[in-house]
């Protein structure tokens, strides 16, 4: 077991090293440090501006190790600062960016949680339903509904539920955000409603795969020549087998719940982490953008762990060494 | 003896690419109370299929579309879905031939047994637990108190298959389909679980339905036997009329062809050909392209399985009459 996890952990670093190297790599091959200081100083300063802007910022060094500069260079800092938790200022508004981190997790966190949660209550109980119907017109029916959910873009949920719900209906204002848990409500609405509507297509086939191939088990038709029920069949014999390539899915995603939604908080206004992330995206802010990203790879690299261990709760089969 | 179950004229079909296809196709049976009888024949013939029909269990998209299976004279194919579910396991149950899968991996072997016996009755779990222990050293398995709550994959096949008789026996039902019960087993542990059957059918009084391709077991444990060929009965009889005086050229065939009943040396004759799939079944006997004493009428006509003598029955034409006889009585 302890090996297990020193194991799961070395691979784990490896993943944040290669994590950290491609988006280094990307960022760079697509942007240069020039580019980086004209968006946060804007077109118009003198050259000298933005060479002294890239002294104080660190953009000065050569990218790369090279020969008597294998610690003066962008990348060595960039790991440096990484991995000692030491994130410094945004490049776009030179505000500290734990600060920002912190502010925005709450936020993000409001959004991404009810979304999670609410997404499970209607995706399961949808797809254990389409299992049970198998091979029937509900089931089909269940299948193509599924398909033209996640067939049709996110954005146009976005834009149809603003139009619709928050234009024509008024029912709930249009985007924004407060701390006032009474007005959080109203201005969730929308987006947990989309962020829902988006998902639950895809998540129904997910399901309704895993289930369906557990319900062609031999232990399924024990069960069946034991005089058991179809439904109790489902919940006490399918749901329960299922519950390996669930909880890959769904543990998986809990770590996620802290990045945010991008779409959905940029869109809706809400101050979170995956707004702040978009902006980052948009704005070349580098410091910001890989603090992100790095963090969204610890949290991966953890969830997949948690999800490792998860699987000795629900299979006694499961032994991990 | 007295009919226990009597199937008449059962056919389930399975949608082929031209047509629906009879996989088991219109068969009777009978199986008395307190009997053993063995459904012989080679893989794919319909056995398995057949026993599934009875518990109204085909899997999709297969269908039963005709016949009658009547227990103590009550129509199964007629029953509502819920009185069904209490026909199964409780006045049949069934064993497989796959005791690897057949259980639940998640689920402590006792609770599986536990709940086969509460969906019946209205018993108390601890009730129902102390009798799986009881079941448990029936069938003979050791340490029966740690083993209810063992795991699946915590047991060696040869276990679970007791486990799964013990399951089996659990509601004590009129009737225990076992479908190739030892085809997945060790050679010694095959002998065991046929002793097993034996003595619980012997103790219990109870009727059992064995299939098996195995002519071995089914000389150790039937009364009687029903032969299939490609989705047909082509002859049934007490186990020594078809051991010692086989009519149907199919069954002539499989006993030649068997090691265990030949003499030391011998080189086994083979029946020549192979089986037809459902797709290549003609309008005449199926076993008309392997049958030595084929003639005109085999191609054109499916034979009845009629009475030979008493309880003999056969469906060959050159039993019926010959190719002198001009076929038909």
């Amino acid at each position: 077991m302890l090996a297990y996890l020193i194991r799961r952990l070395a691979y784990g670093v490896g993943v944040v090293f290669g994590v950290l190297f491609f988006l280094f790599v990307l960022f760079f091959t697509v942007t240069s440090p020039d580019d980086v200081a004209r968006k946060a100083l804007g077109e118009r300063v003198p050259p000298a501006v933005v060479e002294q802007w890239k002294i104080n910022h660190g953009y000065d060094r050569q990218l790369f190790p090279g020969p008597g500069a294998w610690q003066e260079n962008m990348l060595f800092e960039h790991y440096r600062r990484m991995l000692t938790f030491d994130f410094g200022r945004s490049d776009a508004d030179d505000t500290p960016i734990a600060d920002r981190i912190r502010s925005g997790m709450m936020p993000s966190l409001t959004l991404t949680l009810p979304l999670f949660v609410l997404s499970l209550l209607a995706a399961i109980p949808l797809a254990l339903l389409v299992a049970f119907f198998r091979e029937t017109y509900i089931d089909r029916l269940g299948v193509v509904i599924s398909v033209l959910a996640m067939s049709v873009s996110i954005l146009l949920y976005i834009i149809g539920a603003q139009y619709l719900v928050g234009r024509l209906l008024h029912w709930f204002p249009i985007s924004g955000f407060d701390s006032d848990p009474q007005l959080i409500v109203r201005f969730l609405a929308l987006p947990l409603l989309v962020g829902v509507l988006a998902g639950v297509g895809g998540d129904v086939r997910f399901y309704r795969t895993v289930f369906l191939e557990e319900s062609n088990t031999d232990y399924v038709r024990t069960a069946r020549a034991k005089g058991c029920g179809e439904g109790r069949i489902m919940v006490r014999h399918v749901f329960r087998n299922s519950l390996i390539p669930l909880l890959t899915r769904v543990i998986l995603a809990i770590p996620f719940l802290f990045m945010g939604s991008l779409l959905l908080e940029s869109f809706f206004g809400i101050p979170g982490l995956g707004a702040i992330t978009v902006d980052a995206i948009q704005g070349n802010d580098f410091s910001v953008l890989r603090t992100m990203v790095y963090i969204g790879s610890l949290l991966f690299v953890f969830g997949q762990i948690i999800t490792d261990f998860s699987y000795g709760l629900v299979d006694p089969r499961v032994r991990l060494e | 003896m007295t009919a226990l179950l009597e199937v008449e004229g059962l056919t389930t079909e399975f949608p082929g690419a031209r047509g629906a296809l009879p996989i088991v196709d219109g068969n009777d049976l009978r199986v008395d109370r307190g009997e053993v009888l063995a459904l012989v024949g080679e893989s794919g013939c319909g056995k398995s299929m057949t026993a599934l029909s009875l518990m109204r269990l085909v899997p999709k998209p297969g269908r039963i579309v005709a016949g009658r299976v009547r227990l103590e004279g009550r129509d199964l194919l007629e029953l509502p879905v819920t009185e069904m579910r209490r026909v199964r396991g409780r006045r049949i149950a069934m064993i497989f031939q796959e005791p690897m899968t057949s259980l639940n991996p998640v689920v402590p072997v006792g609770d599986q047994i536990i709940e086969a016996i509460r969906l019946h009755e209205s018993t108390s779990r601890r009730e129902a637990r102390e009798r799986c222990r009881e079941l448990f050293v029936e069938v003979g398995i050791p340490a029966p108190e740690e083993r209810l709550d063992a795991y699946p994959h915590q047991l060696s096949g040869g276990l679970k298959q007791r486990v799964m008789i013990a399951m089996a026996l659990s509601t004590r039902p009129d009737l225990l389909i076992a479908d190739e019960p030892t085809t997945a087993l060790d050679v010694t542990i095959q002998a065991q679980i046929i002793r097993l059957l034996r003595d619980i059918q012997r103790d219990r009084g109870m009727s059992i339905l064995l299939i098996t391709h195995d002519l071995g077991i089914v000389n150790e444990l039937s009364d009687r036997v029903a032969v299939m060929y490609a989705g047909r009965i082509v002859e049934t009889g007490s186990r020594k009329q078809i051991f010692r005086e086989p009519v149907h050229p199919y069954t002539r065939g499989l006993l030649r062809s068997n090691p265990t009943l030949a003499q030391p040396g011998e080189r086994l004759p083979e029946i020549a050909g192979v089986v037809p799939s459902p797709e290549e079944w003609g309008k005449g006997c199926r076993f008309a392209t392997r049958c030595a004493d084929h003639f005109d009428l085999c191609d054109q006509e499916v034979p009845e399985l009629r009475e030979i003598a008493g309880d003999r029955r056969a469906a060959c034409h050159a039993i019926d009459g010959g190719p002198a006889g001009g076929g038909r009585s």
